[in-house]
């Protein structure tokens, strides 16, 4: 992927420039989310960031996805977090010691595993387009994958989600 | 719009994920991370499938999003019950099965 190819005049559609807004505050809110001190700060910045990655599921063509994005994590992972955090904690605010105190370990981890990512995104799609006029999938095509070729692992999504509910309830009651 | 450009902004979350699974204690903020995780994942999945013009990867990201909100319940109900017998949810604390 060249520099002349990122930067010539075509590519500045308005696709690409909201995507390059949506990226940049994506990437800023998952690095204060691994970063901040406040436990609820934390909570909210992740919600930027799935919020972000809603709009490029549309940017993508996957309107159904992203409405489930909104409602399944933003509406109720979310309130589960606010909630874990509430009660595991005395008091809200900043506080220390959420760091391992060997933490610096983790860069060179992340920066090699990107590194890494990096070379093998751009050596194998590295100037192709996506399509302009992309087929938009209709919401009845993904059902007819859900109920057909992919009906078993939904079956076991079923008892996974049936298994993790009666496993919290178990888990989390006062007995 | 690049392939790369989507590929890439979910190996950076997947990175900055990585991260904060090594970096932190809070066990709310580690499955926040794994979070991002998934995230970055979902992004790659649907990236691919508008490359292909199919369904497949909808599917797939619909049922990471299904599994996730399951890890996540598990996951807050057992910081919950350590909250209750340790007061304490420091992820390094937590050495009873150490050999």
């Amino acid at each position: 992927m060249s520099a002349a190819t990122i930067f010539s005049a075509d590519l500045l559609v308005a696709q690409n420039v909201g995507f390059a807004i949506i990226a940049v505050l994506m990437v800023v809110a998952a690095l204060r989310v691994v970063t901040t001190n406040n436990v609820v700060h934390a909570a909210l910045w992740l919600v930027t960031v799935l919020a972000g990655a809603a709009a490029q599921y549309v940017l993508l063509a996957a309107e159904f996805v992203a409405v489930t994005q909104v409602l399944v994590y933003i509406g109720a992972v979310m309130v589960l977090f606010l909630f874990g955090t509430m009660l595991t904690r005395a008091r809200i605010g900043a506080e220390r010691d959420l760091n391992n105190p060997y933490r610096r370990l983790g860069v060179p981890v992340a920066a090699l595993l990107l590194a890494a990512m990096t070379v093998a995104i751009v050596s194998s799609f590295g100037d192709e387009q996506l399509p302009a006029e992309p087929r938009v999938v209709p919401v009845a095509d993904i059902s007819d994958q859900i109920f057909g070729p992919y009906l078993l692992p939904f079956w076991a999504l079923s008892f996974v989600l049936l298994a993790a509910i009666i496993g919290a309830i178990v888990l989390a009651r006062k007995d | 719009m690049l392939t790369s450009q989507f590929l890439l902004l979910g190996a950076i979350l997947f990175c900055i994920g990585v991260y904060g699974v090594i970096a932190r204690k809070n066990a709310v903020l580690v499955l926040m991370s794994i979070e991002l995780i998934l995230n970055s994942v979902n992004i790659n999945l649907l990236a691919f499938a508008l490359r292909n013009g199919s369904a497949d990867g909808h599917t797939f990201a619909l049922y990471i999003i299904a599994v996730a909100a399951a890890e996540v319940g598990v996951g807050l109900a057992m910081v919950l019950m350590i909250y209750r017998n340790r007061r304490s949810i420091a992820l390094d604390d937590l050495s009873e099965m150490r050999g």
